[in-house]
Order: C-alpha cells, then sequence, then structure tokens
C-alpha cells in the first residue's frame, strides 16, 4: 500500500484516496512533429525497474495533480511534487541519488 | 453506538478563486474568514470550509444560496471566479454520539484521531467506495457527499455504526 504526500492539501493520502495518471514529465509531440516523436508521445513510455516518476491525482481529496518519485520494486517513495513543476526539485534529485547513485529515468539522472 | 441521521436541507455555495483575493469579499459578504488548509471557518449553518488550494464551499441558510452567489460574484468584480448555488448537488448526515470516530474510522483511510482531526478540521476523503467531506461538529461530526450517493452513504453509516466499536480510539 502507497501511501503519498499530497503537495497540495498537505493530506498523507492513503493509494486508495488517488488516482493513477502514468508517467510523469510527457512532452507534447504536436502537429509538425516528426511522425516518431508523435508516436513515441502517444504510446512510447518507460516500464523501469527501480526509479520511476509518475503522476497521481489527489481524487478523492482535493482534486489535484502532483508528480511522484518512487522506486517500482521497493516501493519507496523520495518525494511528491506538484504537476505545475516542469523536473523534479533539486533536493529530491539530490535524495534519489543518495540512495541510487547512478540512477537515470529518461533524460533525468544523477551523477554517478 | 452512533446515531446517524439525515440532515435537513442545506445552503451551500461553490466559490473557486484565488482565495487570499477573495478573502475581503468574504469578510464584507457574509462576515466570514478565508479558512485555513483543510480547515472550517463557522459551522453548517453559517461557513466556509477549504474544499481545494482554489475552492471553498460556503455553508448559508437552505435556500439563500442563489442570492448569496450573485451577491458575492457582485463583490468580486474583476476578481477572475466561479461562484455559483449548489445546494442541491450534496447532501449531509450527522453522525452522532459516543463512537463517531470509529464509525467513520472503519470506512476512511483518513487519520481521524482527535490530534489530527479536531474541532475545527475539514477533509475531504473516501467513504466506502464514494468520495466524501468530514469534519466534526456538536456531539458527533458532518459528512457531505454527492446526492447520488446519499442512500449509499445512508446505509453504510448506519451499518457501521450497526456493527459496533472496536475500541480504536
Amino acid at each position: 500500500m502507497l501511501i503519498l504526500f499530497c503537495p497540495h492539501c498537505g493530506v498523507e493520502a492513503d493509494e486508495t484516496e488517488l488516482a493513477p495518471g502514468g508517467e510523469a514529465h510527457l512532452r507534447r509531440e504536436g502537429p509538425g512533429s516528426a511522425d516518431e516523436a508523435f508516436e513515441g508521445y502517444l504510446f512510447g513510455r518507460v516500464n523501469p525497474k527501480g526509479v520511476h516518476f509518475e503522476r497521481w491525482r489527489h481524487a478523492y481529496g482535493c482534486g489535484k495533480w502532483f508528480l511522484a518519485a518512487r522506486d517500482t520494486a521497493t516501493m519507496r517513495v523520495w518525494g511528491t511534487y506538484p504537476a505545475s513543476e516542469a523536473g523534479p526539485p533539486d533536493p529530491l534529485r539530490d535524495a534519489v541519488t543518495a540512495d541510487r547513485p547512478g540512477w537515470a529515468w529518461r533524460d533525468l539522472g544523477g551523477a554517478a | 453506538m452512533a446515531d446517524v441521521r439525515a440532515l435537513g436541507p442545506l445552503g451551500m455555495v461553490t466559490l473557486r478563486t484565488d482565495l487570499a483575493a477573495a478573502a475581503g469579499a468574504l469578510r464584507d459578504g457574509l462576515g466570514l474568514d478565508v479558512p485555513e488548509r483543510l480547515r472550517i471557518a463557522g459551522d453548517t449553518r453559517r461557513g466556509a470550509a477549504w474544499m481545494a488550494p482554489d475552492e471553498l464551499l460556503l455553508f448559508v441558510a437552505p435556500g439563500e444560496g442563489g442570492a448569496v452567489a450573485a451577491d458575492l460574484g457582485r463583490r468580486l468584480g474583476e476578481v477572475p471566479h466561479l461562484c455559483a448555488d449548489v445546494s442541491d448537488l450534496r447532501v449531509g448526515f450527522a453522525v452522532e454520539g459516543e463512537g463517531w470516530r470509529e464509525v467513520l474510522a472503519k470506512l476512511s483511510p483518513a487519520d481521524l484521531h482527535p490530534d489530527a482531526f479536531g474541532s475545527r478540521a475539514f477533509r475531504r476523503t473516501r467513504l466506502g467506495q464514494v468520495a466524501a467531506a468530514i469534519w466534526p461538529e456538536g456531539d458527533g461530526a458532518h459528512v457531505l457527499v454527492f446526492r447520488s450517493f446519499g442512500d449509499y452513504t445512508l446505509r453504510l453509516l448506519r451499518q457501521s455504526a450497526f456493527d459496533g466499536a472496536v475500541g480504536f480510539f
């Protein structure tokens, strides 16, 4: 069972209060983009064992979206941040790096 | 254990806006302060409950919702906002008497310990299978759910009360 901190309303929300929203930080490829880029935007998803960034919505609470950094194998959660952020905040990256040196996820990663 | 009953008609107005910018209009129009995060100012007769970072639910007298929404809209003027009478959107229940905490805690993942869920607290969470808002009031707590979930919620709460205490709180 996952418990995630909702950065909008400050509740330690149980997984059953949340709705999952898939992978975080997708960049939209709109009209004019290459076919491969558009296909990747629609269908290409990573499915890592380890560090993962994903979207969640506090559906039974304040209804706002936020993003979470989590290990898919151990269920360790490093932190959450509002969905309005373009990337994970530095303290959160440092926390992941401290635990998983050399981690990489999409174009994010920690120094080895 | 605790008693469960339906609250009568409630007057409710939803207000979505920059809450800090709406503080003046709210004080002048209704004499209410903007509640802190996860708090309710006032009560179910007249109050303002914190629903989300940009949303309040205002409790007014039954039948007054439309007039209050129109008045508040005028006072907010140029501040971007959405203000509407939603009195018929949700129904309320009261869970009263000894053991009310357990009646709710058995149905919800929320922390209902007196330290976390004391007076003035207002929490949106899950009760059984539906979304609900709960807050302590009077000799127990009030529960608010969408109207179409009303029958389900009433039976759910009564079953939880009937099943008795587990002795956690």
